[in-house]
């Protein structure tokens, strides 16, 4: 199936998967600068997005990856401001969106960058979409509300929305209610929800995983072609590392509310530097090859309102590390160009090799 | 648990690609589950099927696993049902169409006895961790109800081994005093597994038994099927859409389509060499380990097709271009398998690497397949 021939070398320009060249360009989209939302309990504060720092640039695709709990879809939901609160608020940091920060926008101005400059991709399609309304009623309703059109001119922007997630028969589909629609089929409505207003960033959250693989690998095609014609960013979250394989240019692993690692994906995959990425890379099967015995990543994901309070992997690191370590809580540094990782006694097997970038 | 004595598999009958070696669990040979979908009689016109099984045969030997791999509504849960003995296969009339067999037996056949150690030793795990285990029962009485069921242990006894069996599947036995909601989906699938295991069971059909997990945690939970089927000589069926999965776990493959298998044999035999233009558009379509592999995409035209009143001869036809439907041998009857390697058996059609036929031309580009 696959052969040697079929690896490239690393850095030349590749036309992946017949998407056609890079997308990326240079402008910043979305920036976030030190996010932090936290959750008041009955436990305690629970620090779901602890200090996030990303920024996204125009045509490109970053993938946040992590276990359930790490809080990746609790920085998309802040991105959003969707945040319910209480019990939940977003405590400090900056979402610079296009050059303005949209955490001091008030909540009428919001309303308009939310589904505007910002849609979401949601991961069940049949949950996303309300059964008693048709397809019309729903997608019309993003384009009512942020383009101020109704009735003839709202028909043709809804049909061409279809149109553009590829629909067969947009008109009669229009008219149609979810369940008349596979599975395949609601999710590009959701699409068609989401692309409706030409967003400059679009956050999609885990938005193949209750798809089959065929459907899975149409619908990841459709989000490319859709974004080398509108040029506008993706955000992916996800846990599974073939999804980051196949669609992201660049990775931001995520664990207990804070990114552990952040680099190229190409560098993700070759280079690794966190034992938390070697783990999760490690721990995918693969077609390609017949694999041995699977390594494994011991334990569960930390309970958030109880951390660790230095590095919180470091009880699940396979590391041997000094208990005083383990109390140090590790900075993100640059440790190449474009590449951060939390450099943690505990948990980077090269710290040795950056130790000078650190204080401690 | 079971005495070992020779089992006597003359009653089996013989299908394509299967054999009585390797002392198989259970035997299914030509199977089909159809429902009618219009229930009322109908006086003009002709009655709907919806053939979600069609003629289906496998062996399932004793500690190997065979894979069921296909998108939804391919009718693979139903064969596991059937399997299971939760669905009877479908009747031409009076008698059944085919025939499942436990250990040579046909299980149609079985004394009450029989159907009891078959009850016993076949068992499962399902999907969902969350909608599988009672919320209202205490892990310990989740572990050990068919032990209360199907043993005259004492409540003591019953507690002790599900202490057992949950240190076995990697929890603490302590836990057994929780409640489900206290576990996290790796943890409560565990339990699932602890549970199939309490009656020391000699198949366990998992159904989709991680893809509601998280990517790290299934490299726990199978890694734990794979130790607990070499510990226990344990058989599984495995139902799975992830194509990685099913090279990780199964001994043998079947890759089903609308209710009909069309490639059959040793797993990585498949993997090496697939024929079928469904297992090749099924591999192109998933995702990749690494970003520099690079797949050529074989995009096949349309969706799953309704299984109800699927075409009479070879069901894959209606996914395949206009110009390759022509020709074909099979439009009145199902084509045969025929075997096209070492244990590797593929159905008879034009679409098959066998048959001399070049797959580029099913590497459509995007725009092609809108059309």
């Amino acid at each position: 199936m696959v052969n040697k021939s079929d690896i490239k070398k690393n850095g030349e320009s590749v036309d992946r998967d017949g998407f056609g060249p890079s997308t990326v360009q240079d402008e910043v989209v979305l920036e976030l600068k030190n996010l932090q939302t936290h959750f008041t309990t009955k436990w305690g504060t629970v620090k779901a997005c602890d200090g996030v720092s990303y920024a996204v640039k125009k045509g490109e695709t970053l993938g946040v990856v992590g276990e359930s709990g790490s809080g990746k879809s609790v920085t998309a939901l802040s991105i959003m401001r969707l945040i319910q609160s209480p019990p939940g608020m977003i405590a400090g940091g900056e979402v610079i969106l296009n050059g303005r920060n949209i955490l001091e926008l008030s909540e009428k101005e919001m309303t308009k960058v939310r589904g505007g400059e910002i849609s979401m991709i949601l991961q069940d399609p049949m949950q996303a979409l309300n059964p008693v309304f048709d397809i019309n009623n729903q997608v019309g309703e993003a384009i009512g509300i942020h383009q101020k059109v109704k009735g003839k001119t709202r028909w043709n922007k809804v049909v061409d929305a279809l149109r553009k997630v590829r629909i067969p028969a947009p008109e009669m589909r229009a008219r149609d209610y979810p369940h008349q629609l596979s599975g395949g089929m609601r999710q590009r409505v959701v699409g068609a929800i989401g692309i409706s207003s030409n967003p400059s960033v679009i956050i999609a959250d885990e938005p193949t995983t209750s798809l089959d693989v065929t459907i899975q690998a149409a619908y990841l095609r459709l989000l490319k072609q859709i974004q080398s014609e509108t040029g506008a960013a993706i955000i992916f979250i996800t846990h599974d590392f073939g999804i980051v394989a196949k669609m992201c240019d660049r990775v931001a692993v995520m664990y207990a509310g804070r990114i552990v690692e952040m680099a190229d994906v190409r560098e993700i995959f070759n280079n690794p530097l966190h034992e938390y990425t070697k783990a999760l890379i490690g721990s995918v099967t693969k077609l390609e090859e017949k694999t041995g015995r699977l390594p494994q990543i011991e334990g569960q994901p930390p309970l958030l309102y109880n951390l660790p309070p230095g590095d919180a992997f470091a009880p699940r690191s396979p590391l041997k590390y000094d208990e005083k370590d383990a109390l140090i809580r590790p900075e993100l540094v640059e440790v190449e160009q474009d590449h951060f990782v939390q450099l943690s006694r505990c948990s980077v097997a090269d710290f040795d090799k950056y130790k000078d970038k650190v204080s401690y | 648990m079971t005495t070992e004595e020779k089992k006597d598999y003359s009653k089996v009958g013989s299908a394509v690609g299967c054999s009585n070696d390797g002392d198989p669990i259970i035997q299914v040979r030509n199977i089909r589950k159809w429902y009618q979908v219009n229930k009322s009689i109908p006086i003009f016109g002709k009655v709907d099927w919806l053939k979600a099984v069609d003629d289906v045969s496998f062996d399932v030997p004793a500690g190997k696993t065979i894979g069921l791999v296909g998108e939804s509504g391919c009718g693979k849960t139903t064969t596991a049902k059937m399997v299971l003995g939760l669905e009877n296969p479908s009747t031409d009339g009076e008698t059944e169409v085919g025939e499942i067999f436990f250990q040579g037996e046909n299980v149609n056949d079985l004394t009450a006895a029989g159907k009891r150690e078959m009850r016993r030793s076949v068992q499962a795990v399902f999907q969902d961790p969350w909608s599988s285990l009672n919320p209202r029962m205490r892990v310990n009485t989740i572990i050990s109800e068919p032990l209360e069921i199907n043993t005259t242990m004492t409540k003591k006894e019953r507690d002790v081994r599900a202490g057992d069996l949950l240190a076995e599947v990697g929890l603490n036995p302590y836990q057994g005093n929780l409640y489900p909601h206290e576990f996290s989906g790796g943890q409560r699938q565990r339990i699932g597994i602890a549970r199939a295991l309490a009656l020391n069971p000699k198949l366990i059909v998992l159904d989709e038994p991680v893809s509601a997990l998280d990517v790290s945690i299934r490299a726990q939970i199978m890694n734990l099927l794979v130790d607990l089927q070499n510990e226990h000589d344990l058989a599984y069926i495995l139902i799975a859409h992830n194509l990685a999965t099913v090279r990780y776990m199964c001994h043998r493959t079947a890759v089903m389509y609308l209710g009909v298998v069309q490639e059959y044999g040793d797993t990585e035999e498949i993997f090496a060499h697939p024929t079928h233009l469904y297992t090749n558009a099924l591999i192109s379509a998933a995702l990749p380990s690494h970003p520099d592999i690079e797949r050529d995409e074989i995009v096949l035209p349309g969706e799953v097709v309704s299984p109800v009143n699927p075409p009479a001869g070879d069901v894959f036809m209606t996914r395949t271009p206009l110009p390759v439907r022509k020709n074909h041998k099979y439009t009145k009857e199902r084509p045969p398998l025929i075997e096209v390697g070492k244990d590797h058996y593929v159905v008879e059609t034009p679409w098959s690497t066998v048959t001399g036929h070049d797959l580029s031309e099913f590497r459509l580009s995007v725009d092609q397949e809108m059309k």
